[in-house]
């Protein structure tokens, strides 16, 4: 018998869809060679691969679909006062150099527009949906949040993609992490990433693209996105991507990368195209119900090892036998705490709201919402790094700096900064820090330092209590609202 | 790319899970711009004290471990930040693979282009293999990968997978940029059908 209708299109993720689409050679479902939409670069993990295109006589295949961005090393103090790192100015120099020869465009120390490479990407309109981003850092799934294919590579693949403007890739399988309901006041981006790293583990991901969905993630603005999707390669994914909609259609509307007039329609379409199918299949499912979530606090020295504000850090009889309570031990240890301490009763020298997770408007209008009329406690020092020079800007045009100035917080230029310590702002052997960056691993913000991730608005209540509190009991009015500054 | 058949040499354990990238290559030492010269740098703020020098009780510290080519390790090695610097390290410090129950993609995906192995065994076996490692000095491992196979020299054998993509890389030592070379008129193609909408990075961005 001769069936003449064509077979139903099968319901595909957008991750399946990018996937696809981006086949230069190869079998998707074992290994392809991908073509790479954007490839991002930075001073710290591209020397090695320069200096081997130039040793192997390759040059740089597009440079039109590349930007470099100097933020890891770069201090936050003026710009017209250098590095004091010889080493760190090295790095910054090859970058200049490496980008002048192959015509990369490069946004330097002095650019307006200088800032974190995954703040700046979003910002210019570069990541799109239904693209594939790359850069050598591995909260390169940031830009996930924009309906993306965005991974974290190394040198040598920073290398390849800067010769070929390809990667060869294995598929992924697909963990779709879902969160129902609404969140409750206080409750951010960054808390549902840390519940959800607390739920899947720092493994939990391995192998897998994730994709947000439920009504508490279409619910956030595209800047909650983007700390969620960042935070994603901490429970071990290689990427983490929410699908386009309308909010990632208005938020890129405008930008300097994306088409004006009736090419934006045209845009848009497409973006939208890439959106997962009603009814698409993944190969694994978790569901977290946003309602059951609050501010969180990580003890540990893994983004995983964290208690919620209200809560105490475990008892390590409580914790599974052999290595998840050896673990525990030992980061207890280097943190210099005691089991079943309550998390408001951890007190800290210093705070730190900035990083590629949470150093953009809405992060800086959240916290300086708490810090707005307090000061910071007189045993903390307490610092804001925005972003990029263009949310730096943004927010003194509203008036934030001020408002934490005159709380006492450092109000300082954009950069990675303590996020990892690269430049001089670190953390001395012993000092604690609430931070609202991605990682508390052993020495990350500086040999001997202690890092509690939490989100922007707990990390301006530490710094005005001098030890943790919770922002839900704060008055109301300063929950995140945007902030009214005459 | 150097090739890899058959790494033959003594082992060194590293028992714990989740070790980061951090950890291996700590942050202060990202700044050269080589690829060489990580290996006394590597687990730097475990391994000494603040002195300079070694702490006795980190384990890569014990003396039967010199020398060691081969490093059994916990569940999700590696994990963490994307740095290559990582696989630098370990390689400076001799070793030319790690055995553990799992590791983490980016680092799994650095090893390889540099020639170093990620050998996944199950976790029952890296234990009991750590176990031997510790009772006895100079406890040595062959991993060969043309025949998958993790050998000791009592003849105990034990198989792992390598996705063929590598496997052929690491005993051919071509790498994956030469992979791609191949591939020109693919590349060329996919290029002149991309659409005319997607962005670029040539904006003056005043
Ligand atoms: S802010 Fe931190 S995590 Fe983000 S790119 Fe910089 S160093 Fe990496």
């Amino acid at each position: 018998m001769e069936v003449d209708t064509a077979p139903p299109a099968p319901r595909r993720t957008a991750y399946r869809k990018i996937w696809e689409s981006h086949r230069v050679a190869g079998d998707p479902d074992q290994r392809m060679l991908m073509y790479v939409d954007l490839h991002l670069v930075h001073e710290v993990t591209s020397p090695q691969a320069f200096s081997r295109l130039r040793a192997q006589g390759r040059s740089v295949r597009r440079p039109e679909l590349t930007l470099a961005v100097m933020d890891h090393v770069v201090p936050t103090w003026e710009r017209s006062r250098p590095s004091p790192d010889p080493v760190g100015r090295e790095q910054l120099r090859q970058l200049a150099t490496n980008c002048a020869a192959a015509e990369i465009p490069l946004l330097d120390l002095h650019h307006a527009r200088q800032g974190i490479v995954h703040v700046v990407g979003p910002e210019l309109g570069l990541s799109q949906p239904g693209t594939t981003v790359v850069c050598g850092d591995s909260h390169t799934a940031t830009h996930g949040a924009l309906g993306a294919l965005a991974f974290g590579i190394g040198t040598s693949e920073v290398e390849q993609v800067l010769a070929t403007q390809c990667l060869w890739q294995a598929p992924s399988s697909t963990l779709e992490v879902r969160v129902e309901g609404e969140l409750p006041a206080g409750v951010t981006a960054k808390d549902v990433a840390l519940g959800i790293i607390q739920r899947l583990g720092v493994a939990g991901g391995r192998g897998s693209v994730i994709e947000y969905t439920g009504s508490a993630i279409r619910g956030l603005s595209m800047e909650g996105r983007m700390t969620l999707c960042n935070m994603t390669i901490e429970a071990g994914a290689r990427a983490g991507l929410v699908s386009p909609d309308q909010t990632t259609v208005a938020y890129l509307r405008g930008r300097r990368a994306v088409p004006e007039g009736p090419d934006f329609d045209r845009a848009a379409e497409r973006w939208l195209s890439f959106a997962t199918d009603k009814g698409a299949v993944f190969d694994r499912t978790v569901v977290l119900d946003a309602a059951q979530l609050a501010p969180f606090v990580t003890w540990g020295t893994t983004p995983a090892m964290s208690a919620t504000v209200g809560g105490r850090i475990p008892r390590l009889a409580e914790l599974e036998p052999g290595a998840e309570r050896e673990a525990a031990a030992r980061a207890l240890a280097y943190m210099g705490l005691e089991e079943g301490t309550a998390i408001q009763e951890i007190s800290v020298d210093r705070v730190f709201i900035g990083s590629c997770t949470n150093s953009r408007l809405e992060d800086l209008r959240a916290a300086a919402g708490v810090a707005a009329g307090r000061r910071v406690h007189s045993g903390v020092r307490a610092m804001v790094v925005p972003g990029s020079g263009s949310v730096k800007r943004a927010a003194e045009a509203e008036g934030l700096d001020r408002v934490f100035r005159e709380a006492g917080f450092e109000w300082l230029e954009a950069g990675c900064s303590m996020c990892l310590g690269m430049n001089p702002d670190i953390l001395s052997p012993g000092e604690r820090c609430a931070s609202t960056s991605n990682r508390n691993f052993e020495g990350r913000q500086g040999a001997g330092g202690r890092t509690h991730l939490v989100s922007p608005q707990m990390a301006a209540a530490a710094a005005v209590f001098g030890h943790f509190a919770d922002v839900r009991e704060l008055e109301s009015a300063d929950l995140g609202r945007p902030l009214e500054v005459g | 790319m150097e090739a890899f058949t058959v790494v033959e040499g003594l082992c060194a354990t590293l028992s714990r899970d989740d070790v980061d990238t951090d950890q291996i290559i700590p942050k202060q030492f990202l700044k050269s711009t080589e690829r060489d010269g990580y290996g006394e740098a590597c687990f730097f703020d475990g391994r000494y004290d603040s002195q300079g020098r070694e702490v006795p009780d980190f384990e890569l510290n014990s003396p039967e471990y010199r020398g060691a080519a081969l490093l059994l390790a916990g569940r999700n090695f590696g994990c963490g930040s994307s740095r290559e610097h990582a696989v630098w390290a370990l390689s400076g410090m001799g070793f030319r693979a790690v055995i553990a129950p799992s590791f983490a993609d980016i680092f799994a995906t650095n090893s390889y282009q540099n020639g170093f192995l990620p050998v996944v065994l199950p976790e029952a076996v890296v234990t009991t293999l750590a176990e031997r490692t510790r009772r006895r000095d100079g406890y040595r491992l062959a991993v060969d990968l043309s025949a998958l196979t993790v050998r000791d020299e009592e003849g105990r054998s034990f198989a792992f997978e390598v996705e063929p993509f590598w496997r052929e890389c690491l005993l051919s030592g071509l790498d994956p940029l030469g992979m791609a070379g191949r591939e020109e008129a693919a590349i060329a193609a996919y290029e002149a059908s991309r659409s005319p909408l997607l962005p670029t990075t040539k904006h003056s961005w005043g």
